[in-house]
């Protein structure tokens, strides 16, 4: 036959190149088409950074991202957040991957001395090594900033190695993050993000007074160094999410509002910095994990019941009525509603009626906008009270919003309303 | 018997409705959105309450929006800004910029020229002529023949309070983080100055009725455009 007459005279040679002249093409439609495998590690490498928010730490207000310069106030002293950018002088320059594993994991220095652990590695130890080798590729193609940052300010006598090394032997559990094979993949992955990307426990989680946060995972806690208070992802009092829908749970953390609740100070943060920009399916998932982990009242349990007020209490209360009533009124309802997505209602809202009332006072004290996310561009702003009514004042519109429509929570003193004043700026 | 049946089922909606709570009514605008700017930004007169609070409506939109950015990205500084800010995106910020530029407020009565004639004299030299020994230019050539400001970055000198025009001076001098980039062309001019000149432009600029356009950018001496490149280049403006 002519065609197999025509391939035994084609040599070995003319073979190859015909192969190859029908490959090249293809592959250059292949390189053209999708990224190599690095151009994809470093893709993936800058989501898994958004989900850690490293920016967030390593970018002072205004600086070069990741240049670092920012400074965290803690009860240790102050600590100066390091350059990650790729220069070789003042940033991570001359790392290697086995370096960037040793501080991720293991929370050491590329000298082996101890790392603070202001620096989350007490989560991050449980991102897997594939996720850190994608994040090291990420921040290696980064342009380098040269800025040196100022060194920390750590109070006697907690700068010391020594310290450090007893802290981690006793608070600190390396190891990459195992699967629960008895739950579902969504689920795990949920797990996943909450406690190792995420780092959600570096905020909501209690600290004993060494700064270790302790065994009652996500149940609430003072942020050190900060006036604020990040309740408990588990409490149905709080901020635990197991009475509501995986949708609600998706539409606060990734929009920063919904129809029950608002995100304010350092969790409009979070959320404008890192978690609006996870995938659909990664948001389900922590939705999903977060929403077994939420306590659900006992659903036989009778309505809590209202005690009957002591008179001096009532009156207390009267003084807040009128307050509200010239200030607070026209945006969040005569009956405390609200307007969905807008206005966060005040009756039946948790952050209104917790145990603890200082994220209640900072609102009223400070206002806020809730973050500027792609789902909520254009936000309705609350204005801040400190410089229109007195301390006295707030006290009282406070106690009354924790005390009306069915809500229930303990009286505010004007003492408190100070000892809520101060922040990072 | 139909028709009470029908008055009964009415006021028993009636009655429903009147439980539900109705809640306020809001309107999906800019103005209900920066509620909270108007508590030290608004038309009312704050002169009694808080001398301090500058008037932002009717200001240049380009100016406008890198103070926002200021204040937000720590190059300026005022807490409670600061934190209203905090979250905002350039996007946001720029539209909210262009809203206040658009708003029109009355300006408040000029002062009482309390200067003698020699200092009065001094100020209008130093405001319409500058000079030129100490390299001092006119103000009025950035700010504009009658000193309303030069659109889209340079703000109006007319209609800001003593105290506020006061402290900008103080920080200008002081040094540190005051504004955006230091130093720039308003930072190095307020550093040439003596503080007796200083303390005289404070007072002489609010007894000044406000009056006239603000001029166009194209007015300004390419020389002196150089000068506040920092400024005037206003990276992500769009008008
Ligand atoms: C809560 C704030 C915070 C977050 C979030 C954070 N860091 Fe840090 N990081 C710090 C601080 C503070 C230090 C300095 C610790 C010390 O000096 O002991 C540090 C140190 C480091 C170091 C060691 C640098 C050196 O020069 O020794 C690396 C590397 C690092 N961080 C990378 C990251 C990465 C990657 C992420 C995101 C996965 C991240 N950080 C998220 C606060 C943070
Ligand atoms: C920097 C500290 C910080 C980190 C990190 C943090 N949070 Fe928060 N979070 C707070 C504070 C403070 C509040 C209380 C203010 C508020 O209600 O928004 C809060 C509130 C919340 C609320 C309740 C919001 C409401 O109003 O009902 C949820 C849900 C929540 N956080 C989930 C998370 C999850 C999930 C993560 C990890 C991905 C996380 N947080 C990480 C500080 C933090
Ligand atoms: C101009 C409209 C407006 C007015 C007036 C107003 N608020 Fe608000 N309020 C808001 C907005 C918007 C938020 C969400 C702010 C945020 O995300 O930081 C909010 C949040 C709050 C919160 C926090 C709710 C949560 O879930 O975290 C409390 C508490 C609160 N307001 C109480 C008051 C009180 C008390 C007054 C009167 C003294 C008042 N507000 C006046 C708009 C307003
Ligand atoms: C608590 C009062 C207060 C609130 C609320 C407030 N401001 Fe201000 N604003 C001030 C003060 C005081 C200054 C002057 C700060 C300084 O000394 O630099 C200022 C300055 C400004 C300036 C610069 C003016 C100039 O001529 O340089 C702009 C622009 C501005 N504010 C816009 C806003 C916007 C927009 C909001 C709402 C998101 C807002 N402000 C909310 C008090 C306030
Ligand atoms: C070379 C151009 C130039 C000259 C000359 C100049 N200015 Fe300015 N001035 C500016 C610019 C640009 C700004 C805006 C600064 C900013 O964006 O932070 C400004 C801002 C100001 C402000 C702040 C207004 C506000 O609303 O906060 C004052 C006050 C001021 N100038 C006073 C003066 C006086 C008085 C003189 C004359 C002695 C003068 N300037 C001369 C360019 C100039």
């Amino acid at each position: 036959m002519k065609l197999s007459n025509e391939f035994k005279f084609a040599g070995k040679r003319q073979m190859i190149v015909f192969a190859a002249s029908l490959l090249l093409p293809l592959s250059v439609i292949a390189a053209s088409q999708s990224p190599t495998p690095d151009a994809e590690q470093v893709k993936r490498g800058e989501y898994l950074s958004r989900a850690a928010n490293c920016m967030g730490c390593h970018t002072t207000r205004g600086g070069e991202p990741y240049a670092g310069g920012r400074t965290l106030k803690t009860p240790f002293g102050e600590f100066v957040t390091p350059n990650i950018t790729p220069d070789d002088e003042t940033g991570l320059g001359r790392w290697n991957n086995e370096d960037f594993w040793q501080a991720l994991h293991s929370g050491k220095a590329r000298d082996g001395s101890y790392l603070y652990p202001v620096f989350p590695y007490t989560e991050y130890t449980k991102i897997t090594r594939e996720d850190a080798d994608a994040m090291f590729a990420y921040l290696r193609s980064l342009k380098p900033v040269a800025q040196t940052n100022p060194p920390h300010k750590i109070n006697s006598p907690y700068d010391n190695q020594f310290l450090l090394f007893l802290w981690r032997t006793w608070y600190f559990k390396e190891g990459v993050y195992e699967p629960d094979n008895s739950k579902s993949e969504e689920w795990n992955r949920g797990n996943y993000l909450v406690q190792g990307l995420g780092h959600c426990n570096a905020c909501h989680t209690p600290r004993n007074v060494w700064g270790a946060t302790q065994d009652s995972k996500l149940a609430g806690g003072e942020i050190m160094g900060t006036y604020w208070y990040a309740p408990s992802l588990i409490s149905p009092l709080e901020a635990g999410v197991g009475e509501w829908s995986t949708g609600e749970i998706v539409k606060l953390l990734s929009t920063g509002i919904n129809e029950h609740a608002v995100t304010s100070g350092p969790m409009a943060t979070i959320v404008r910095q890192s978690l609006q920009y996870l995938s659909p399916e990664d948001m389900r998932a922590m939705a999903v994990y977060l929403q077994s982990i939420g306590e659900k009242r006992n659903g036989n349990e009778a309505p809590k019941k209202i005690p009957p007020m002591p008179e001096r209490v009532s009156k207390y209360l009267a003084l807040g009525k009128p307050v509200y009533e010239k200030h607070c009124q026209g945006c969040h309802g005569e009956s405390g509603e609200g307007v969905p997505g807008i206005y966060p209602p005040l009756a039946g809202n948790r952050n209104v009626t917790m145990t603890s009332p200082h994220n209640t006072i900072r609102s009223v004290l400070y206002g806020g906008f809730p973050p500027v996310t792609a789902g909520n561009p254009r936000p309705y702003g609350m204005p801040p009270f400190q410089h229109i009514i007195r301390d006295n004042e707030i006290a009282w519109v406070v106690s009354y919003i924790r005390n009306t429509w069915g809500n229930l929570g303990s009286l505010v003193s004007p003492e408190e309303v100070d000892n809520s004043r101060g922040n990072e700026f | 018997m139909k028709f009470i049946i029908f008055i009964l089922l009415w006021t028993i909606s009636n009655l429903a409705n009147a439980l539900e709570p109705m809640p306020p009514k809001i309107s999906d605008t800019l103005e209900q959105r920066v509620k909270p700017c108007i508590i030290c930004h608004g038309d009312e007169d704050r002169a009694g309450r808080d001398a301090y609070y500058p008037r932002i409506a009717g200001k240049p939109a380009g100016y406008l929006f890198n103070q926002l950015r200021n204040f937000r990205d720590g190059q300026r500084y005022y807490q409670a800004m600061a934190i209203l800010l905090e979250n905002m995106s350039d996007d946001y910020l720029l539209e909210i910029a262009h809203y206040f530029s658009f708003l029109k407020y009355p300006y408040p009565q000029p002062t009482a020229n309390t200067l003698s004639p020699g200092e009065t004299q001094a100020v209008e030299t130093l405001i319409h002529s500058g000079d030129p020994d100490r390299d001092i230019p006119a103000c009025s050539a950035c700010h504009g023949k009658a000193l309303t400001g030069t659109k889209p970055f340079i703000p109006s000198l007319l209609g800001l309070p003593h105290a506020y025009l006061a402290a900008q001076f103080g920080g200008w001098r002081n040094g540190g983080i005051m504004r955006g980039q230091t130093p720039d062309c308003m930072s190095e001019i307020a550093n040439k100055m003596t503080q007796e000149e200083v303390n005289a432009l404070a007072m002489w600029l609010p007894t000044q009725p406000v009056t006239g356009e603000s001029a166009e950018a194209e007015e300004l001496p390419p020389e002196l455009v150089q000068r506040c490149q920092t400024i005037l280049s206003g990276e992500g403006f769009i008008q």
